[in-house]
């Protein structure tokens, strides 16, 4: 039952990741919290705890989904498994 | 579990009831603030309240300043209450207003009488109702009697997973056993407003509510240079993980599990329709939100947190809870209710609930809050704008 990314709801295209950090290249255990499913992914970069994972690839433009909803835009492409922040993520507020 | 049905607390001569007994020594305005923690440094037991305010206020931002005043004084946290303003006028509204609770109040101005003599005669009234509160015991007071403000501060994304939702677990397991709840934080709800409003109760709390939520934001869009990016998400929140003003809204949305909110106060303004969630048009900023909660008499305060916010108030105990198993590994002295298990799935959102639930019974008996035991006292007046 290691968990090393939750997911909110099963439409989100990020997760985030729940132990202290987690290393390039390293084959990480999901939990979709919605319907208690499991899935895997392979991260690209690391990534320190409470910060996101792109679950998919994403485009310029494409909305970010969490909890279900829209928490912002891509401002720069981000490939599957690559660290979603400020440098890749805008608000669609103010 | 099976939730307890009483706590221990203060009964108040108004029929409501505190969780603690303090004697406060108030400033009507800032200059009186010397002469109030003077007071306060003579006759121990008792707390002053020292703010930055209360002088040239008018309109809408003098009636907040009062209300908060007021509404401090009133809480059933308080038994007694020195009020000690420059002038008589302003002082005496604030002493007729907590008057009308029944609990001992008197006020002192200092013009005309100086620091020295006024620090004499309200340390004398001062010595006489501590003396007189610290006789009070506590009693059987129904659930029903606990008045919960909530607000979460320096969030991350832990917050929204697990910090945020165990509050929300509470929430839905105490609303129907009669106890009053009341969150706020306008900002903080940005990107969130529209499922936010279809949480009101009735048609009218849900317009109210997009309402102060409308005129927030357009205040935001005429004062602001830019945007809020540098200031919401701040940067505690983006060094957790937070990236957007939405991402963080609908984490903070989340403390108020499936409840609905019968009404919207204004700050500081109190509850009137009886048990159930508020929601308080409030400033983000934790000491802020909690004085205003406070000064509406919410009577224990719960405080999610991602990265750490240490904030108290001298007369609501704030709980702290965290799900991040840094924050508790690394300040683990601010931390009340660690429910940083959620994260490794070693405790599920109910047991988390059940775990903050018993914590804040326990607060609400007596026991210190970390941030009593550090002594933070932070006492905050919300300003709308300059003086006169």
């Amino acid at each position: 039952m290691a968990t090393d990314i939750i997911i909110h709801d099963k439409k989100d295209n990020v997760g985030v990741v729940v132990i202290e950090k987690i290393t390039p290249k390293q084959d990480c255990a999901c939990w979709i919290m919605e319907d208690d499913s499991s899935i895997n992914i392979q991260s690209v970069d690391e990534i320190p705890l409470g910060h996101k994972i792109a679950m998919v690839d994403l485009n310029e433009g494409d909305t970010i989904l969490k909890y279900g909803h829209d928490i912002g835009k891509v401002v720069k492409s981000i490939r599957k498994g690559e660290h979603v922040h400020v440098h890749n993520v805008k608000t669609k507020k103010w | 579990m099976e939730i307890p049905k009483s706590f221990l607390g203060y009964k108040r001569e108004n029929g409501r009831a505190g969780t603690r007994n303090h004697v406060i020594i108030l400033p009507v305005d800032d200059i009186s603030n010397a002469c109030a923690e003077a007071v306060a440094n003579n006759i121990k037991g008792t707390i002053a309240l020292p703010h930055s305010y209360g002088r040239l206020q008018f309109g809408a931002d003098l009636e907040l300043h009062f209300r908060t005043m007021i509404g401090t004084g009133c809480n059933p946290n308080v038994a007694a209450v020195i009020v000690i303003g420059i002038e008589p006028k302003w002082t005496k509204k604030i002493v007729d207003g907590i008057a009308k609770t029944g609990k001992p109040v008197e006020g002192f101005h200092i013009e005309r009488t100086g620091d020295i003599g006024t620090t004499m005669k309200a340390s004398k009234k001062a010595q006489e109702f501590v003396m007189w509160a610290s006789e009070k015991q506590r009693v059987e007071c129904p659930l029903s009697d606990l008045w919960i403000s909530v607000k979460c501060g320096e969030s991350d994304t832990t917050s929204g997973l697990a910090a945020n939702p165990t509050v929300g677990n509470l929430m839905d397991k105490l609303e129907p056993l009669g106890v009053h709840l009341c969150f706020g934080e306008t900002s903080e709800l940005t990107g969130a407003e529209q499922v936010c409003a279809t949480r009101g109760a009735t048609k009218e709390a849900s317009e109210k509510f997009m309402k102060t939520w409308s005129s927030y934001n357009d205040f935001i869009l005429k004062e602001a240079t830019d945007d809020l990016s540098e200031s919401q998400p701040t940067a505690g929140n983006i060094a957790g993980g937070l990236t957007t003003i939405e991402e963080k809204a609908f984490g903070n949305f989340q403390k108020i599990g499936n409840c609905k909110f019968i009404d919207v106060l204004e700050p500081a303004e109190e509850p009137t329709k009886g048990k159930g969630l508020y929601f308080m048009d409030t400033s983000s900023a934790a000491a802020e939100c909690v004085t205003l909660q406070a000064a509406a008499g919410f009577n224990i305060h719960l405080f999610p947190t991602g990265q750490g916010n240490i904030v108290g108030n001298p007369i609501e105990p704030v709980v702290k809870l965290t799900a991040n198993p840094l924050t508790v590994k690394g300040m683990g002295e601010h931390i009340d209710c660690d429910v940083s298990k959620i994260l490794s799935r070693e405790m599920n959102l109910s047991e988390a609930g059940d775990e903050l639930i018993k914590t804040t019974l326990r607060v609400a008996n007596g026991r210190l809050t970390c941030a009593e035991a550090l002594g933070h006292k932070e006492f905050v007046m919300t300003k709308l704008y300059r003086s006169a």
